[in-house]
């Protein structure tokens, strides 16, 4: 049961993320990963909110390790990081790790005091 | 050499948008279950560094370079829906950011400021070092011009 809540969520993160991704980047011309910077802070948000609030073991298998887990993504996170700095835009590539990081920080930070609001 | 491809050359080679969602969704789960399978194979105490979350992401991370120099640097003709299937999907589900940001939350909130912050730039230098030297790896390894 608890793999199957885990696959289904992950089965919603995914293409959750790739339609994020899709339709933020084709909202702007950059070549910043705006895209999965989305997905990386809305999936922070959301489990930060989920942890802070009283949920089953079962809703935060399928919402927290599946849905936000799958949601969000380090790989291609790091990899667009890396391909911005290979391109020569070392700028944008160390305010693309370190936005996300401090700013995934805060995300959480933001769904945790949402659910302690309500 | 096809220059102006009429749209049912088009559709074969560019897969339907459904079935590159279902190759995403497949690999989104597969990829949540191996980190779920992960996270209790080697669970991770409350207050502890989270090792286990940390090497899912690395591994992914150097898994990711590979993928990404094999499927669009060595020229080679690779079926379409592989990258959506194990980039976008796979690695994509089994790396996370979310659990990363909220247990450095946790760490800070819990009274555990300096291995939260170990734990913040740690994963991100580890992550950035395995994509960066498993892509450099692979060019090496497959030959392909830097």
């Amino acid at each position: 049961m608890t793999w199957l809540l885990v696959l289904a969520g992950g089965m919603l993160g995914a293409p959750l993320r790739y339609l994020t991704d899709r339709a933020v980047q084709a909202r702007h011309a950059t070549g910043f990963p705006w895209g999965t910077f989305t997905a990386n802070m809305a999936g922070s948000v959301l489990l930060g909110f989920l942890t802070g609030a009283a949920l089953s073991s079962h809703a935060l298998l399928f919402l927290g390790t599946g849905l936000c887990g799958a949601l969000t993504t380090y790989s291609t996170f790091s990899y667009e990081t890396l391909a911005l700095a290979r391109g020569g835009a070392g700028l944008q590539a160390a305010a693309n790790a370190l936005g996300s990081v401090l700013a995934g920080l805060g995300a959480a930070y933001v769904g945790l005091t949402l659910a302690q609001a309500f | 050499m096809q220059h102006d491809p009429d749209t049912a050359a088009a559709s074969r080679q560019k897969p339907h948008q459904a079935s590159v969602l279902a190759a995403v969704a497949l690999g989104g789960g597969i990829g949540a279950v191996a980190r779920h399978a992960a996270s209790r194979a080697w669970p991770t105490a409350m207050d502890a560094f989270p090792w286990t979350t940390l090497c899912v992401n690395v591994v992914g991370c150097a898994l990711i370079g590979i993928l990404m120099v094999t499927v669009t640097e060595t020229g080679r003709r690779v079926p379409p829906l592989v990258r959506p299937f194990l980039g976008t999907g796979v690695l994509g589900g089994f790396t996370t950011f979310s659990t990363y940001a909220v247990d450095v939350q946790h760490l800070i909130e819990r009274g555990h400021p300096a291995t939260a912050l170990t734990y913040l730039a740690g994963t991100l230098a580890a992550a950035l070092a395995a994509v960066w030297l498993a892509s450099a790896a692979t060019r090496k390894a497959l030959g392909v011009p830097v």
